[in-house]
């Protein structure tokens, strides 16, 4: 059971305005794959298009090869979980589940097996005659998770799922889900707004702008190896600092007039002076501190902008006027349209002041 | 607690209770007080006797017809209003010039005053001159003699209360489908559900409160009903649409036999508790309020 779905050139308007824009995506199969970006960036809507609710304008989608442009959503072979669970409401929590059973002709006794398996895994057993009104709002989430298993699709697709939950429930709800896909070994396509579930959940994210994806790759290579300032600046808590290559001084690099912008993050900023360490300095008044226990983060504004800092098991530092250094191996470079430039290797300040006067 | 403070309250609700019993308690009690009187509105005594208006009412048998055309009157309308507003509002519920122009144009009776509505119609059921003779004519059909005959004068006035009605109801219906998530219908189309069994299972069960309001006025409204039978037929032909509240006014206020009118009050408003307390038990274990 092949599950791999490709979007070849998808486009999508709404009246006039262009909402997707010439979209190429393969997603492999057994897959987590996360989408992920600002609100309207049209990820919701790519996921809506992949289940067939909204139909692109143009291009094509095949799921495991075949092209399901004109196939109905139910005949998709695709789950999908909801922002607000969009259960049943007239039905029980059983009836909820076993409907699209029931629709696709599935016989009784298979169906409750199924039911009874499906609701031991998610924990429903003793729910299944109640209406999803009494539940709270995680198992109102694990009845849609349910309804959406029970139907075995080769595609879960999982729209914002655990946006309506606080936060406690929300990491135990995606512990288990990253557990489920493991279980299960299908496509999963989540939508996120939230950069911090799409990088814990996913294997592969796709970080998508105004219906343009700007990369897809691997967590790990999100964050260390941003495609361009977009990414760089998604990806990470607090995010990339960046500062305007114009204002800053003391670097001394090749070829420095294709670069429009300096990026380095707030985690790699050395606070105290090591004189082993060779990298960027930059001068600074501390002007905000805030302690979350393991981490501090210091917001420091310097001459050439102001960037944060994030510094992990350190006591907090007092002194207001600052000196931090970033080794030049974290320094990324960008071009003035927001492209990643690559393999520039900055050198020792001393030796630009050298050359410089 | 001061004796300013215990008695706020009531102050409060004072001017609503006042304004509550003085038009709507004190004239049900005055209404049950005067059942049991014989009295003419003019004359200074009133004579006390007792059920017997009751008694005269039930012996009666132009009131059973009354009771029963109104019974009739009420089911037709009624069922007719929910069934073909529920239809339109199904089928309007979308946007579009068109689907707007229709919604407006539906409800454009609702503004219009019953008194018009009651003489357009009469022309428009004129045996000889209206309109849908004519139109049914052009069919083939053989004319309707419509107001003029017991056998089609309740019908007809049916449809003109129908005619009214539809288009608040399908207002009301359309509010109450658009309060439905549309990613409940997603969900289902995903299920595979057919669009009867979405209806079935989904769209109508959420609307039982909408449906629920609605049948409960129009009840209410439907026994009400006075100013088409007063202008259309006054009761006629052969008191083939003569209802309740037509009959309270025929003997109250054209016969002045206020205690015998009153006594046909009574049984109004005892038909009118007992139906809403039915639908109350009925219905109330079996609605879907979300």
């Amino acid at each position: 059971m092949m599950a791999k779905i490709e979007l070849k050139n998808i486009g999508k308007k709404f009246k006039d305005e262009e909402v997707i824009k010439n979209l190429n995506l393969t997603i492999e199969d057994g897959s987590f794959t996360v989408l992920v970006g600002p609100s309207g960036c049209g990820k919701s809507t790519t996921l809506r298009m992949i289940a067939g609710l909204d139909k692109q304008t143009s291009g094509d989608i095949l799921i495991g090869g075949r092209s399901v442009n004109h196939i109905a959503p139910g005949l998709r072979d695709v789950a999908m979980v909801f922002q607000n669970y969009a259960l049943y409401p007239t039905m029980t929590v059983r009836e909820n589940i076993e409907f699209g059973l029931k629709n696709r002709k599935v016989p009784k006794q298979e169906r409750d097996t199924l039911i009874h398996d499906i609701s031991e895994i998610v924990g429903l057993t003793s729910y299944l005659n109640k209406k999803p009104q009494m539940l709270s709002g995680g198992q109102r989430q694990r009845v849609a998770l349910a309804r959406a298993m029970v139907k075995q699709p080769k595609v879960f697709i999982l729209d914002e799922p655990l946006s309506n939950l606080d936060a406690k429930l929300r990491n135990q709800m995606r512990t288990e889900l990253i557990q489920l896909h493991r279980r299960l070994g299908t496509t999963f396509v989540y939508v996120t707004h939230d950069q911090v579930e799409a990088m814990s959940m996913g294997d592969v994210i796709v970080v998508m702008n105004q219906g343009v994806i700007q990369q897809a790759a691997s967590p790990a290579k999100l964050y260390g190896d941003p495609e361009n300032l977009f990414t760089a600046q998604f990806i990470g808590t607090p995010a990339m600092n960046i500062l305007n290559f114009s204002e800053v001084q003391g670097l001394h690099i090749p070829a420095a007039e294709r670069i429009g912008y300096l990026g380095f993050r707030p985690e790699h900023v050395l606070m105290k002076q090591d004189l082993h360490r060779e990298g960027f300095t930059l001068d600074g008044e501390i002007v905000t501190r805030e302690s979350l226990g393991a981490e501090t983060i210091y917001q420091i504004k310097s001459k050439a902008g102001v960037f944060f800092v994030k510094t992990f098991l350190e006591p907090m530092e007092m002194n207001s006027q600052i000196k931090v250094t970033i080794p030049y191996e974290q320094l990324y470079y960008f071009a003035p349209d927001g492209q990643r430039i690559r393999g520039i290797e900055a050198r020792e300040k001393s030796l630009s002041f050298v050359g410089g006067k | 607690m001061t004796l300013w403070e215990k008695l706020r309250p009531y102050g409060m609700v004072a001017p609503a209770i006042l304004v509550f019993s003085v038009f709507f308690i004190y004239p049900i009690f005055y209404m049950i007080y005067l059942s049991m009187f014989d009295w003419n509105f003019i004359s200074p005594t009133k004579n006390f006797v007792g059920l017997q208006n009751f008694v005269d009412l039930f012996k009666d048998p132009d009131f059973m017809q009354v009771l029963k055309n109104s019974l009739v009157y009420m089911l037709l309308t009624v069922s007719l209003t929910i069934g073909i507003s529920l239809l339109f509002a199904v089928w309007l519920n979308r946007t579009g010039v068109f689907y707007g122009f229709v919604q407006g144009a539906i409800f454009s009776p609702h503004i219009i005053s019953l008194v018009s509505i009651s003489l357009l119609w009469s022309w428009l059921m004129d045996p000889e001159y209206g309109l849908l003779n004519w139109a049914i004519g052009l069919f083939g059909f053989e004319k309707l003699p419509w107001l003029s005959h017991p056998s089609t004068s309740l019908i007809s006035l049916v449809i003109v209360a129908v005619w009214k009605g539809i288009g608040f109801n399908t207002l009301v219906f359309i509010a109450g489908l658009q309060s439905i998530p549309k990613d409940i219908y997603e969900a289902a189309n995903l299920d595979q559900s057919r669009p009867w069994k979405t209806f079935a299972r989904l769209t109508f069960p959420m609307l039982s409160p909408t449906v629920f309001f609605l049948v409960i006025i129009n009840m209410i409204s439907s026994f009400q009903v006075f100013e088409t039978i007063a202008i259309m037929t006054q009761g006629g032909p052969v008191n083939s649409t003569n209802t309740l509240v037509y009959y309270i006014y025929d003997y109250g206020f054209r016969f002045f036999k206020i205690g015998y009118a009153s006594a046909a009050g009574v049984v109004l408003l005892v038909i009118v508790g007992l139906l809403t307390l039915l639908y109350f038990k009925l219905l109330s274990n079996r609605i879907h309020y979300r």
